[in-house]
């Protein structure tokens, strides 16, 4: 360092003023926070106020009970580690995937499942392509259908009978985080899960007036028990179709 | 304590300058960074000026800086598949307009239909009907030329359009194959019966000890309404013809009898919301030519 110093009339130099930082390690210590609370404030805060990041989209509801669940197994078979739920304003994926995923599509994901890397293909989109019989036997072994996968089969998912009496616990953490359960839905979580696979069942019109455009069927056709199969197929059926990309306006909040 | 020298010292040693602070008597080499180091993290600070002034960069009270170029990654996908429709329409407007038996008959509209249909099979159907459309036990083969819904350029279209027995879609193929053995409209000995009478229609080697004649009898009175007297079937039902070698789940005698007990309802998406019409015809066309088209 090279400080500048007249004899007549020292100035302090600049490494004298940061002496103080050099030689109290709390007043560094809150020199670094308010140094990252700036890059914070800048580069985080406006994210939760800018039209363009905290865009509103019709449609959007929150898990059903048993969507839920099945986005548990989901998380704790780790089918994120190979895909993906995030289809990226690109080209190809636009063409391969349909349309590019809105952040507001994963706004009740806790967490989110976005990703870039895909050994299999992106699930953003997944809900509809195909059927729930096709589903439940590549689960139990992908290879039956499709020869060339690398995915390792569930077989277990398929009989292993699903546990939910946590379900309502889990809708009120997830309402904690900002999940809109209302009261009514956590009362009757436990039955909206089982009337999900029994439409026939005399709660379903109060379970459909509670989840707009939930599909009621029993999922996993090969057994008559409700097994991990079921939830996680009704998740899988409906990953993406919530929005009706007929009605969404692109050019509205381009960024 | 740190000595408060404002005039930094030189080293003895090594004759590098200290920082002018001391320690207990130790004291800091102030070595500088190197040259390209220094420049380098310059030019960093430089290019990121650029980068605010080009890209979009700061956030603002109810917006962010667009830059000057206006970069927006929604708005480029945007061109780009408007570039690709584009693209698709000059090399396939007669796609659009023509309807399935003239692209069939135009070489040229054929050509690119087959290819656009490939890449779109090879994405969305290829999954259930394999690779190479030979289909798998539940998924029917698509280039035989034995047709469950009917294998006119039409009848594929339809299907494709609005799938088999998918709720979701008000025109979907609906036909059921009842489960007489679960809801006990048969009983156990009357669809092992019958098994066998589709077994000897069928060519395939029949148990010579049940009776023929009681099967051929449960067969008029249960299946014949859907599958026709003779089990030709009828692609208007989706009921297939049991007459042919040809089997959706097997033919050995426990695949037909747990279609008898259990009924079969096989489901295919409709996809009509799903791929736009020009590519729905191009996969009508590529699968109508995969070999068995009528």
């Amino acid at each position: 360092m090279t400080a500048v110093t007249t004899p007549a009339k020292p100035r302090k130099s600049l490494w004298a003023r940061h002496k103080i930082f050099e030689t109290h390690s709390i007043v560094l210590i809150l020199g670094i926070l308010i140094v990252v609370s700036i890059g914070g404030l800048i580069e985080i805060a406006p994210l939760f106020y800018l039209q363009s990041t905290i865009e509103k989209v019709s449609g959007m509801r929150p898990y059903t009970p048993l969507e839920l669940a099945g986005r548990a197994i989901y998380v704790r078979e780790g089918c994120y580690n190979c895909h993906s739920q995030m289809i990226r304003p690109l080209r190809d994926e636009v063409e391969r995937y349909g349309h590019f995923s809105l952040a507001a599509e994963s706004m009740y994901d806790k967490p989110f499942q976005w990703g870039s890397k895909r050994t299999g293909p992106d699930l953003a989109r997944v809900g509809g392509k195909y059927s729930d019989e096709w589903q439940l036997r590549h689960l139990i072994n992908p290879r039956s259908l499709v020869p060339q996968s690398i995915m390792p089969g569930y077989p277990f998912l398929a009989h292993t009978e699903l546990r939910y009496a946590d379900i309502a616990t889990e809708m009120r953490v997830n309402r904690a985080s900002g999940v809109p359960y209302s009261d009514d839905m956590i009362a009757n979580a436990e039955s909206d899960l089982r009337t999900q696979t029994d439409p026939d069942s005399s709660t379903a019109t109060a379970f459909a007036a509670r989840y707009p455009k939930a599909e009621s069927r029993k999922f996993n056709g090969a057994s008559k028990e409700l097994t991990e199969a079921d939830a996680l197929i009704a998740y899988l059926q409906m990953l993406g179709t919530l929005v009706d990309f007929k009605l969404y306006d692109n050019k509205a909040n381009l960024r | 304590m740190a000595s408060d020298s404002e005039k930094p010292a030189v080293d003895a040693v090594t004759g590098t300058p200290t920082t002018g602070h001391e320690w207990d008597g130790i004291q800091e080499l102030n070595t500088p960074l190197p040259r390209w180091w220094l420049w380098t993290l310059y030019l960093t600070i430089i290019w990121s000026i650029g980068y605010w002034i080009v890209y979009p960069a700061w956030p603002l009270i109810s917006s962010h800086t667009t830059g000057i170029v206006n970069y927006s990654s929604r708005a480029e996908v945007g061109q780009e598949l408007a570039k690709l429709a584009a693209l698709r329409n000059t090399q396939a407007a007669g796609l659009a307009n023509a309807s399935l038996a003239e692209i069939k008959a135009s070489p040229d509209l054929q050509r690119i239909a087959l290819a656009r249909g490939k890449a779109a099979f090879g994405d969305n159907c290829a999954p259930c009907h394999g690779g190479a459309a030979t289909g798998a036990a539940g998924y029917p083969n698509l280039i035989d030329d034995d047709w469950i819904w009917g294998g006119k350029l039409d009848d594929i279209q339809k299907t494709i359009l609005h799938g088999i027995r998918w709720e979701q879609n008000p025109e979907t193929r609906v036909g059921n194959m009842p489960a007489f053995g679960r809801t006990g409209m048969l009983k156990r000995d009357e669809i092992a019966q019958a098994v066998e009478h589709v077994r000897s229609i069928a060519g395939l080697d029949v148990d010579k000890g049940l009776d023929l004649a009681k099967g051929k009898e449960v067969f008029a009175a249960n299946c014949a309404s859907c599958h026709g007297e003779a089990g030709k079937g009828n692609p208007e039902l989706g009921a297939p013809d049991l007459t042919d070698a040809i089997w959706l789940y097997g033919s050995s005698r426990q695949a037909m009898t747990e279609g008898l007990i259990n009924g079969r309802s096989g489901i295919m998406p409709a996809w009509s919301a799903r791929l736009d019409p020009v590519t729905i015809k191009a996969l009508t066309v590529y699968v109508h030519g995969l070999g068995g088209g009528q």
